[in-house]
């Protein structure tokens, strides 16, 4: 079998100076009765053609964004990557290696985590960034975790323009964990008043910008609100791209800033692998939780990068560590770290531009549309739109017409009044061509449900 | 007639000093700085055009503060990256022995396969008509891992390991509730060796930790754990085969005792790796097992991530299992992407799980098959006892002279009074050429080494691997402690100040103010 | 001279009137190695003997520093907060953790004195 070196005679060899008679004598602790002699309902081995001609085939059974006008984020954003990033973190030593415990061969892990909490703090504004979380929901939960280690208080408070399944994320925590959450009802206007729900027993305000709906939101009314109250804001983003263009979780007084880093390095995956991203002041950071690479020197007085603060986590503190957190998403922090490398500060601020520009012409050509209407007086790369025909039901016709139109926001917030509503993104994959083909397509499905 | 000659040979002179060189490089071992020191703001490797003036929709709420964001092209990019990789160990270059990690080969088919549009180019929220593909992956691998654990469901949404453990723990929690009992069962027992995430996920849900202690032979009893059993307990976290990598022998009747005293049995995976194909946690009375698909099934570590954590269930804990999970519509698979109307705790993540580390663990798992994953299996175990049966006169074995699974550990009593440590000796194997095993983990046994060649080792690795720590063992006990204590000598970088990092520590780089 | 009292857990309280000077012994910060962190119990705070009153960490270990004693917390040493090396320098001395009033001097017959603690000592390695 192709990844199995030993032969038949190596085995014989080695279970002789083991010992043994056979295999199954190092088996033998396995109680007799519980021990599988086949595993049943599962094929045999496969060669790489078989393999690579069946999963190939399950794979034409999608439909790829990049196949079609593609409008949809919702939290997940399809960017163009350049292709040295694929190229750069399959070479061995980024793909095949592990975590950096021993930090004399692995200080091109450590240098390229250094670089990305730099490179995190810098675009969320912020002091201090970690070497990365699972992605932006569990992040969102962990920030949550931190408030109310700080403040030593248990209510988070969820903004209505929070991501519903942040939201869910963060409830199931604070469910399990016995806290308190207060969860602000869907906000497509960005109209909520959260000041007026802080108290004195609240350890956190999250707060998302832009939001869900595609409302950005300044949130130093908000960071003063909670100062005020002993409680601290966590600022929460989806769209890494979007930081350039707006202020930053840091510029509004954010105490930590979460969010997802897939828009910049990372495809659409289906779901995952993402990367999360977590800053906060530097004040905090020993209740931060995840992996943190610091800088030192070694034997030789050289410039050197080691995972530090390491008493926080779970292999040391244990029951008493910030959190139960083992991985970050390494090689996801990586394909981020060389994206943004490649993009620099004037190539971010140039595709931050494009995706506002391609976002603002996309809606005044779907608002010139007769029946709908563009709820967001302002957006970013995405925003909330209305029609008369029910949302779900719009989508799955443009899809038949080719078009991936955007989020019902009704697949998220079932029952929340929202069933005419859909979220519409745009990035800079989009051209002229494909918003044509929106326009057009949504025309005519609306004029459809009329007749 | 050309008479001009050269010397065709290296010419051999008495060994001098090492010169000197400008760059300070050492020929293909070079040094990197730090992209904050080489990189430009107006530097880019991705060429966007401006778009045509027109009006920002941002209103007041555009960023003010400069991003200082450095950039390079793509030459400078790609060097600066591949610079730095070089400095790194990895499996693709040699054998990564660490204990409970299992650093198999990652296969190259994998990444082929999990880059194909119709899994990587698909937006988790495109209607699910247009992401059938993505989910046909999600239900086989699920099919596949339920067959191999003999659970009858599945939660597929977990990261990474911790992540599992936590579902795990939390559908136990939701079962606990619904049987109106959380007030009295908030006690888990853990064993003394458990990996850290253990007690850390127990005390996250709000529980307190109650230690079982293993015994001589370094297997948990069912008398200890029934000892510590009470009305009190919610669950036990075991590990199988545990930390020391050792079969827990009374795995069943501890799971009896667990189920009759009210309570459930959680199973960390993590080495998975020694039974697949072998045995069925399912057969032995386990409630929920998270399997880190990055050890037992190939993903890769990527220097430190992303993972992912499935977890199986019993029958007793499948309906509390999180959103979202996969529903068979005929010939359509659809989502359940909302609790309500269902007993499920709720949702560990946004979207639906780590799509990308799916696709690479069915490719595993179709190349393998069941004959070649019980092969696996069976070569990870002896592969273990190998390098068990031709150390152990040499290194002393915390629970005497008997078969180990997947992973073998030795103390450090054979080091008494040589003056080299155990992180001494791991840090002389670097200079040698490989990579440590685990050290200082299980925490119970005193400078543990804890070393899991897994299956993709040839033997004619391991017997070089076996050879080096013989000639390293003979060389502590002739008292060559400079092989070991300055170690290591040839690495990128020699050993490093830790304390000064925790001290003073440097989280990121900053710009050095004007003088 | 002095009336220092040790605990199995290694931590001391040196007497001083109706007061006691806290911290951990020498013995334990060679076994821990270089300190990097410690964090005293905030002043009123009330402790019960055995209770984890502070935390002293390393690089690769953290630490709970037992109440030895029970009684209320009127001082901390803020230096060993900012320079937690001096813990390393001088455990005894300067290194101390914090300044307990006693509540019940009793307890103090169940500690362990300098010659008993170092034949204790004597017994773990």
């Amino acid at each position: 079998m192709r990844y199995l070196p030993l032969d038949a005679e190596e085995r014989e060899v080695m279970l002789a100076r083991i010992g043994v008679p056979d295999i199954e004598a190092l088996f033998a602790d396995i109680p007799v009765d519980k021990r599988t002699a086949e595993l049943m309902d599962m094929p045999r081995a496969m060669g790489e053609m078989a393999v690579e001609r069946k999963v190939a085939a399950i794979a034409g059974h999608s439909r790829p964004a990049g196949s079609m006008p593609f409008f949809l984020g919702a939290g997940v954003y399809k960017r163009h990557i350049p292709a040295s990033v694929d190229h750069l973190i399959q070479r061995s030593e980024f793909l095949t290696s592990y975590t950096p415990y021993q930090p004399e061969i692995a200080q091109g892990t450590l240098q390229v985590l250094f670089e990305f909490q730099t490179q995190v703090a810098a675009l969320t504004g912020m002091e201090v960034a970690n070497a990365s979380m699972y992605d932006g929901s569990t992040a969102c939960g962990e920030a949550m975790l931190m408030a109310h280690r700080l403040t030593k208080r248990r209510k988070a408070i969820l903004s209505g323009g929070l991501h519903p399944q942040y939201a869910d994320v963060a409830a199931t925590l604070a469910h399990m964990a016995g806290d308190a959450i207060v969860r602000l009802p869907p906000d497509v206007r960005a109209a909520e008043d959260i000041a007026a729900a802080i108290d004195g027993e609240t350890s956190c305000v999250m707060v998302q910008s832009p939001d869900f709906f595609g409302n950005p939101r300044s949130l130093e009314p908000v960071a003063a609100a909670a100062h005020a109250k002993g409680a601290l804001l966590v600022a929460v983003f989806t769209d890494p791209v979007s930081l350039s263009a707006l202020r930053s979780p840091g510029e509004m007084d954010a105490d930590i800033a979460v969010g997802e880093g897939q828009g910049i390095g990372n495809a659409l995956s289906f779901g995952g692998p993402y990367v999360g991203l977590f800053a906060t002041r530097t004040k905090y950071v020993r209740q931060m939780p995840g992996r943190l690479a610091g800088e030192t020197v070694d034997a030789d007085g050289r410039r050197s990068f080691v995972l530090t603060l390491s008493t926080r986590e779970q292999h040391i503190r244990r029951e008493k560590a910030t959190s139960n957190i083992c991985t970050n998403s390494g090689l996801c922090a990586l394909a981020f770290s060389i994206h943004l490398t490649l993009l620099g500060e004037a190539g971010l601020k140039r595709l931050a531009a494009v995706n506002h520009a391609n976002a603002v012409q996309l809606a005044d050509r779907l608002a010139a549309i007769p029946g709908v209407e563009i709820v967001n007086p302002h957006f970013f790369n995405e925003f909330t739109m209305r029609t008369a025909r029910p949302a779900a039901e719009l989508i799955e016709d443009l899809a038949s017409r080719g078009i991936i139109g955007g989020l019902p926001a009704s697949r998220l917030l079932p029952d929340a009044g929202l069933d005419d509503c859909v979220i519409v993104a745009s990035t800079e994959v989009n051209d002229d061509g494909d918003r044509a083909a929106y326009a057009r397509a949504l025309a005519d499905s609306l004029r459809k449900k009329r007749a | 007639m050309n008479i001009q000659a050269r010397p065709t040979r290296a010419e051999v002179e008495a060994a001098a000093a090492l010169p000197e060189t400008f760059t300070g490089d050492r020929a293909l071992e070079v040094e990197e700085a730090l992209l904050f020191e080489i990189g430009r703001p107006e530097a880019t490797g991705v060429d966007i055009e401006e778009p045509a003036p027109f009006g920002s929709r941002l209103g007041p709420h555009g960023r003010e503060k400069a991003l200082d964001l450095p950039g390079l092209t793509e030459p400078e990019a790609v060097r600066h990256y591949v610079r730095l990789s070089r400095k790194n160990y990895a499996i693709d270059l040699g054998i990564y022995p660490l204990g409970s990690c299992t650093m198999k080969h990652n296969p190259r088919l994998n990444e082929k396969l999990a880059r194909l549009p119709g899994f990587a180019d698909v937006h988790p929220l495109q209607p699910e008509t247009t992401a059938q593909g993505a989910l046909e992956v999600i239900e086989a691998l699920a099919k596949a891992l339920m067959t191999m654990t003999g659970m009858s469901a599945v939660a597929m949404s977990p990261k990474a390991g911790a992540h599992g453990e936590l579902c795990g723990m939390m559908a136990i929690k939701a079962a606990i509730e619904a049987r109106g009992e959380a007030e009295r069962r908030k006690v888990v027992l853990v064993p003394d060796s458990a990996h850290g995430t253990n007690p850390a996920t127990a005390a996250l849900l709000g529980f307190s930790v109650r230690a079982v202690a293993a015994g001589e032979d370094g297997v948990v009893s069912v008398e200890a754990v029934k000892n510590a059993l009470a009305p009190d307990v919610a669950a036990i976290m075991l590990t199988n085969p545990n930390t020391c990598g050792l079969f827990e022998r009374d795995i069943v009747g501890v799971a009896e005792a667990v189920h009759e005293a009210g309570a459930y049995f959680y199973c960390d995976g993590a080495n998975f790796n020694a039974i697949v194909g072998k045995t069925k946690p399912g057969d032995l009375g386990v409630d929920a097992m998270h399997i880190n698909l990055h050890k037992t099934f190939s993903t890769p570590h990527g220097g430190g991530g992303p993972g992912a954590g499935p977890v199986v269930l019993s029958k007793r804990l499948a309906p509390y299992a999180p959103v979202p999970f996969l529903k068979r519509e005929g010939a359509n698979l659809r989502l359940v992407e909302h609790a309500e109307g269902t007993q499920s705790f709720g949702r560990m993540t946004a979207f639906h799980g780590q799509m990308g580390m799916f696709v690479r663990a069915l490719a595993f798992i179709l190349s393998h098959g069941a004959d070649g994953l019980k092969q696996a299996s069976e070569d990870a175990v002896l592969s273990a006892n190998y390098i068990r049966a031709c150390l152990n006169d040499v290194m002393s074995a915390p629970f005497g002279d008997r078969v180990c699974m997947h992973e073998v550990l030795f103390d450090d009593r054979w080091l008494k009074d040589t003056g080299v440590t155990t992180l001494d000796f791991a840090k002389a194997m670097i200079d040698e050429g490989f990579h440590p095993m685990t050290v200082y983990f299980p925490l119970i046994v005193h400078g543990a080494m804890l070393i899991e060649p897994t299956e993709s080792e040839s033997k004619a690795s391991l017997d070089l691997f076996i050879m080096t720590l013989r000639d390293l063992v003979f060389a502590v006990q002739a008292g060559k402690k400079e092989r070991f204590l300055p170690a290591p000598v040839y690495a990128p970088r020699r050993r490093l100040d830790e304390t000064r990092a925790a001290r003073q520590p440097v989280l990121r780089w900053t710009r050095p103010s004007a003088l | 001279m002095a009336d220092v009292r040790y605990t199995k857990d290694h931590e001391y309280v040196r007497i001083e009137g109706d007061e006691g000077v806290v911290g951990i012994s020498d013995y334990a910060q060679k076994q821990l190695g270089d300190v990097v962190f410690a964090e005293a119990p905030p002043v009123g705070k009330k402790l019960n003997v055995g209770e984890a009153a502070a935390v002293v960490e390393s690089v690769k270990a953290a630490s709970d520093v037992f109440a030895p004693v029970s009684g209320e917390v009127v001082a901390v040493n803020s230096n060993v907060e900012a320079s937690p090396g001096i813990i390393n320098e001088d455990a005894i001395g300067r290194g101390w953790l914090f300044r307990i009033k006693l509540a019940d001097r009793s307890e103090l017959g169940s500690l362990m004195d300098e010659a008993a603690y170092a034949n204790y000592v004597k017994t773990l390695d």
